[in-house]
């Protein structure tokens, strides 16, 4: 059985690449828009899903450190800067702003570090609206350009979701290491339980701030791909309904699952885009949705597969004894 | 000197919504840890009920009571039901991700059957000025003043005189042990969502002659409900009335003593510094540590 599973596992995984890759080709400009902020959407949520999912610390900032990550590429970028130097800067400073609001979680946790984050949140936001001199105050910031890589223009909507999804790729990849790393065993011995990883001699102190700090950086890389992508950017993106949102996505897709985010990023993209044709109920139904998914399944979509298949390893372990109980018996 | 009296006049005014609406997000935590995210949606769609009533031709004040109630069977009893009660076990998070998803449903809802215009609404209190010691003041504010401190000193009382309100302090307090003493701690809790939801519409009733009836309101009034709870200590009824009177206040004199742009980050500073220094809450009592 298991030894199917792996190549099963690996193939079904070449397959939805090669989709994505190939599939979006005749798609018109609304559907990669959408596709592309999928990909955005998704590298935020796997930044939260660190610091949530995989730490434990609850952030209802997320949404803002998309909107410092945008506003620095939107700065650099309209004053001539190429694209992978903004989104350097935009790591910089994500990571920077994400280390000092790790701070209160060292000292306060659960719904009081929710508060505190959703406090930064909104103060982000005024700074956005009002220092227009660097943001362009309610206008706003247009005429972002796109990249060009390697002599190739990525104007185009297609060459520009490749752009996305690549950098998702790379962040996969990223994530996928960390969380097999010992930094990310020791992000989950801070979420399951902190007196007992810091007995085992985990700096939990700087672990904390490190899953803020990373977490809030994965932000900043999609706030700068999300400024090119939209090439237009005002404060009213990044207010507090972004960061509830990406929450949203996390919970939903499966928090500290590694494709929560993917499936969660879906559902709160794509979800309300094939509503639509239920005009003006798609919010609605979309809201109803996820309660009714949270009330089957509190751990997300991939809670429920994980049961299953947990499940399916118990039967299948039971059968196992079964036949090995009635072995010995014919032994005997 | 008279701008500051007006200030602190109209603050209180303000101030003492918020506390209505703190109070009923506090016996939430309290009796049930419910962290409502919608709380500021609950004190909109009363209103459209009320609103509603009065277009099918039912007078003010049987809309009034009609909205009250359907409110209490809606906000309370079926919010409990089929909400709160499936999700209990599952922890705070799920649940309160839950109550945002049910914040966008009753704003889309309310948009799409009412209207997405602002409305406007009748005042249960007379319109006008007065002058008090020499300054003029509105009847509205006095009058949201008097009923939200009425509201509110009844609720106390209820809380604290009443054999009752005993027995609610003792469900939230200790349910195990209030279970082995004999009080129906499931009722006292349902009497709480009950409560919570008649605060809510009676929230509404004052608020919106004031900024009208909207869809999009209960964003910030929710907003400002959860950071009085917090500052005030939202294991509390009483920091989180103290809680909702200092942020009403404090939003006033920030307006016209800092800055206009950077009027709501004042109370959300004033919320980080509280809670880095005092995270119970100023009046609040510390919470015992799981871990």
């Amino acid at each position: 059985m298991s030894g199917f599973a792996k190549p099963l596992k690996i193939a079904l995984g070449l397959i939805v690449i090669a989709g994505l890759i190939v599939v979006p080709m005749n798609f018109n400009r609304y559907g990669l828009f959408i596709l592309s902020q999928w990909a955005v959407m998704t590298i935020a949520a796997m930044g939260l899903n660190l610091t949530l999912g995989y730490a434990g610390q609850v952030s209802l900032a997320q949404g803002a450190f998309v909107g410092i990550g945008a506003y620095a590429a939107a700065i650099m970028t309209t004053h001539g800067w190429p694209l992978p130097a903004a989104i350097v800067v935009a790591i910089v400073l994500a990571f920077a702003v994400g280390w000092v609001l790790g701070y209160p979680a060292l000292r306060v946790q659960h719904h009081y570090l929710a508060f505190v984050t959703l406090a930064f949140s909104t103060l982000a936001f005024l700074v956005f609206r009002n220092e227009s001199w660097l943001t362009g105050g309610i206008y706003g910031i247009s005429n972002i350009p796109r990249p060009h890589f390697f002599g190739i223009a990525t104007n185009k909507p297609l060459p520009f979701y490749y752009v996305c999804l690549g950098s998702l790729a790379i962040v996969s990849v990223a994530v996928w290491w960390l969380i097999r790393s010992p930094w990310g065993r020791a992000f989950m011995a801070l979420r399951e339980n902190p007196l007992r990883a810091q007995s085992l001699g985990i700096d939990t102190r700087r672990y904390t701030l490190m899953a803020f700090a990373i977490g809030s950086a994965l932000g900043g890389v999609a706030g700068a791909l999300y400024a090119p992508l939209t090439q237009y950017i005002d404060p009213v993106p990044f207010n507090l309904s972004l960061s509830l949102d990406l929450l949203m996505m996390v919970i939903v897709g499966g928090a500290g699952f590694f494709f929560g985010p993917f499936l969660g990023a879906m559902i709160a993209v794509l979800l309300p885009e094939w509503l639509r044709f239920t005009e003006g109920y798609y919010l609605m139904l979309y809201a109803i949705a996820v309660m009714g998914l949270l009330i089957w399944s509190p751990t997300g979509i991939l809670g429920i597969l994980d049961r299953a298949m947990a499940a399916r390893r118990t039967k299948a372990a039971s059968a196992l004894r079964a036949v090995a109980k009635s072995r010995l018996e014919t032994v005997q | 000197m008279s701008n500051l009296f007006d200030l602190l006049v109209a603050g209180l005014a303000t101030g003492a919504i918020y506390a209505l609406v703190a109070v009923g997000f506090t016996l939430l935590w309290q009796t049930s840890q419910t962290i409502n995210f919608a709380q500021g949606e609950f004190v909109m769609l009363p209103a459209f009920l009320m609103l509603a009533a009065m277009h099918v031709g039912a007078p003010f004040w049987l809309a009034i009571i009609l909205g009250i109630l359907l409110s209490m069977i809606l906000l309370g009893l079926a919010f409990k039901m089929l909400l709160v009660d499936p999700m209990m076990r599952h922890g705070v998070l799920p649940l309160a991700i839950a109550t945002m998803a049910l914040a966008i449903g009753i704003k889309e809802a309310v948009k799409q059957f009412f209207s997405a215009e602002a409305s406007p609404f009748p005042s249960i209190v007379p319109t006008g000025d007065i002058t008090v010691l020499g300054h003029v003041v509105s009847l509205q504010s006095i009058g949201v003043l008097v009923v939200a401190i009425l509201a509110v000193f009844g609720l106390t009382t209820l809380l604290n005189r009443t054999s009752l309100g005993h027995q609610m302090q003792a469900a939230a307090q200790n349910p195990t042990v209030a279970r082995i003493i004999g009080v129906p701690v499931e009722r006292m809790i349902l009497l709480t969502f009950l409560i919570n939801a008649f605060l809510v519409a009676l929230a509404s009733l004052l608020i919106t002659p004031i900024y009208l009836a909207k869809f999009s309101s209960g964003e910030v009034l929710g907003q400002a409900a959860f950071i009085a709870a917090i500052v005030g200590g939202f294991n509390q009824v009483r920091g989180a009335i103290a809680g909702g009177l200092l942020i009403g206040v404090l939003d006033n004199l920030a307006a016209s003593y800092i800055s206009t742009q950077y009027r709501a980050a004042v109370p959300l500073i004033f919320l980080i510094v509280v809670i880095l220094f005092r995270p119970q809450g100023l009046l609040g009592r510390a919470e015992e540590r799981t871990v």
